[in-house]
């Protein structure tokens, strides 16, 4: 059990603090890293999730990625001037190369014409892995991750093969240490609380076997999906009165971009004004790509989840 | 033209039967009895006493009144719509084009409505337009400019002497718009899921405002077609016979088509295009009840509502408190029963 002192909330603004500026750092792709490597370890064999082994020769200056939580995994390690295009889906940070690549219908002759020297994709789809490696080009696959673990792994690996090990070190040191005073923050509640995730408007849910679903259970929360596991292990299609009769505490909007909904759009479904979490506000939008992405920015969604469950707890 | 014209019997026109009363009861009984089913089982229970509590207006549990008034009540009701109106516009169609595989989306209004509907996801999320949220009406429009377009296409191909040259005009349109929203949804990946979950059928998400913005179309629709069912019975005894008997066939198939196509459209803007409802239903009532449209088109009202409504409590049930696309259930269900009445029946008919 962990009680609040007056000086806990000060020191995590301080650590706060601190990690903002390490993100600051490392998003600015523009600027050298000081703590670059020399391309001394290079060549190096990776074994990716998959078992593969891929053979990196030099350190990479042309890397084309095809996954948007590489791309902003490679950014925060630093790696981004040695990024030269991204696919679609990418869209931070603000300054990757965004180009009209597709990491879901991958072209081999648009990706060859960036003459890379390393390409990171999320999944070998249309013969990617195949076709890259006929370029005689190493590619790295990164598939969605399951749980944070597998997001640090991934940022490890990424940073061994891009030439910044330092930098995923310690990147995944502060994320390690964030997602501790997360679940630190928020005491280990009497009762339960419910959490209800909507990734669109017909009420497609997570459950805690997915990486979002990961992040409420370190969090204490008591996913409402889960009694859905049965039939649809990931992503159920949850019925309304389902979710309206489990009276979530917090409702979760991944759908803010996709489909627009806030608070209004919620309090508006028939039947769903009866919900706790629509009675006491505890509504929270949260951007979709951050929700569906495993990158670094999972911290921040960490971070707008922890402050609704302290003011739950504390309203309780 | 060769020879003389056998001259048509009006009087094989009289020589069909009415609708026998017993199949109105049992089309009435079973229309009762699915919305029975539909209101007493769902994710959350309910008991028996405490809806018929509800029913006569005594108090219950709130909880369980915003369940059942706000979200399944209104989903019963939906389905019935829903239901009853792909099944009498699939009747109509395969009356008018007298082709048994006609069925609601054959001039293309599904791929009207799915296309329509993916536009609307994908460049407009969450707005509305007059207080209705615009992927209905982008369906709705979808639906309505895909047939008008067969329509027109067909007409200054084959000047509709033929309705082979309107089907094949609808193919043609369908085909288009298919390959216009396909290319859309590959090209705005984040919205494939809701566009998915469009495409396979959803009640969902129902709720009364759903039924009030179809409820017109929908009376309008079935009440022109129901009008219109000896005249269907006419058209069944070939172009040239009836336009000889003085039967505007251009002009009753121009009517009844923009009738089940008004209906259509309505309807899949808030159910998503729910697959075979028009096809199975009228079939079978043909091969139980008789094959006139005095009978057909009545019945597929009844029997249609009776079935999506039961698909749709499939739907919400069989994997609870998930939900399963109700067009998986109409075709997963609706495929093996109609097998079973044609080999029952031995098709003799058909």
């Amino acid at each position: 059990m962990r009680t609040h002192q007056p000086g806990a909330s000060a020191k995590l603004a301080i650590r706060f603090g601190a990690v903002a500026l390490v993100f600051l750092v490392a998003s600015c792709g523009g600027t050298p890293s000081s703590t670059s490597t020399p391309a001394s370890h290079f060549p190096l064999s990776i074994t990716e999730p998959g078992g593969t082994i891929v053979t990196i020769v030099r350190q990479p200056h042309r890397i084309v990625s095809l996954s948007p939580s590489a791309t902003e995994m490679l950014f925060a390690i630093g790696a981004g001037p040695q990024v030269v295009a991204v696919d679609d889906q990418s869209n931070y940070p603000a300054t990757a190369p965004a180009t009209k690549l597709s990491g879901f219908t991958p072209n081999i002759e648009a990706i060859a014409s960036y003459t890379p020297d390393l390409v990171v994709a999320a999944e070998d789809t249309g013969g990617l892995v195949h076709g890259v490696q006929a370029l005689n080009v190493p590619i790295l696959v990164e598939p969605a991750a399951k749980n944070l673990e597998d997001t640090y792994a991934q940022i490890k690996q990424l940073g061994a093969a891009t030439g910044h090990p330092a930098e995923a070190d310690s990147l995944v040191a502060s994320m390690r240490s964030q997602v501790g005073s997360f679940v630190a923050s928020v005491s280990k509640p009497t009762r339960r609380l419910r959490v209800y995730h909507e990734l669109d408007n017909t009420y497609y849910s997570v459950t805690s076997a997915t990486f979002i679903g990961q992040v409420y259970k370190l969090l204490g929360l008591t996913n409402i999906a889960d009694a859905a596991t049965a039939a649809t292990p990931d992503y159920p299609q949850l019925s309304p009165e389902f979710i309206v009769s489990s009276n979530p505490d917090l409702i979760v909007l991944a759908d803010t971009k996709c489909c627009r909904q806030d608070i209004n759009t919620v309090a508006a479904r028939p039947g769903w004004r009866a919900i706790g979490a629509v009675k006491s506000g505890q509504v929270v939008g949260v951007d979709d790509d951050v929700a569906s992405r495993w990158g670094p920015r999972i911290i921040d969604f960490m971070r707008a989840v922890a402050v609704h469950v302290q003011q739950l707890e504390k309203a309780a | 033209m060769l020879g003389v014209k056998a001259r048509p019997n009006p009087l094989a026109l009289r020589g069909l039967p009415n609708l026998p009363w017993i199949w109105t009861a049992a089309g009435g009984l079973a229309l009762v009895a699915s919305c029975g089913i539909g209101v007493l089982v769902g994710p959350v229970h309910i008991g028996v006493g405490t809806v018929v509590q509800a029913f006569l207006g005594g108090a219950i549990d709130p909880g369980q009144a915003n369940i059942l008034w706000s979200l399944r009540i209104p989903r019963v009701v939906l389905g019935v719509l829903v239901g009853g109106t792909l099944a009498v516009a699939g009747a109509a169609y395969q009356g008018v084009f007298r082709n048994a595989l006609a069925d609601p989306y054959l001039l293309g209004a599904a791929a009207g409505a799915n296309l329509g509907a993916t536009l609307a996801i994908a460049f407009a999320p969450g707005t509305s337009i007059l207080g209705v949220n615009v992927i209905p009406l982008a369906a709705f429009v979808g639906a309505g400019a895909a047939v008008a377009g067969a329509y027109a296409l067909g007409r200054s191909v084959t000047g509709l002497r033929s309705a082979t040259g309107l089907i094949l005009a609808g193919v043609a349109i369908a085909a288009f718009f298919n390959s216009i929203q396909s290319y859309v949804q590959q090209t705005q990946t984040s919205s494939i899921r809701q566009v998915y979950s469009w495409i396979l059928g959803r009640l969902v998400t129902a709720g009364w405002d759903d039924v009030l913005l179809v409820l017109p179309y929908v009376l309008l629709s079935m009440a022109v077609i129901y009008l219109h069912r000896r005249l269907l019975d006419a058209l069944t005894l070939g172009e040239d016979e009836i336009t000889s008997l003085g039967i505007p066939v251009r002009r009753v198939r121009l009517i009844v088509v923009v009738a089940a196509t008004l209906g259509t459209a309505a309807v899949v803007a808030v159910g998503g295009t729910i697959a075979f409802v028009g096809i199975i239903v009228p079939h079978t009532i043909r091969l139980l009840a008789g094959r006139s449209y005095r009978v057909v088109i009545p019945l597929s009202v009844l029997f249609g509502a009776a079935f999506l409504v039961l698909a749709d409590t499939a739907a919400r049930t069989v994997v609870a408190p998930a939900e399963l696309p109700i067009g998986v259930i109409t075709a997963f269900l609706g495929a093996p029963f109609f097998i079973a009445v044609m080999r029952s029946t031995r098709a003799a008919t058909l």
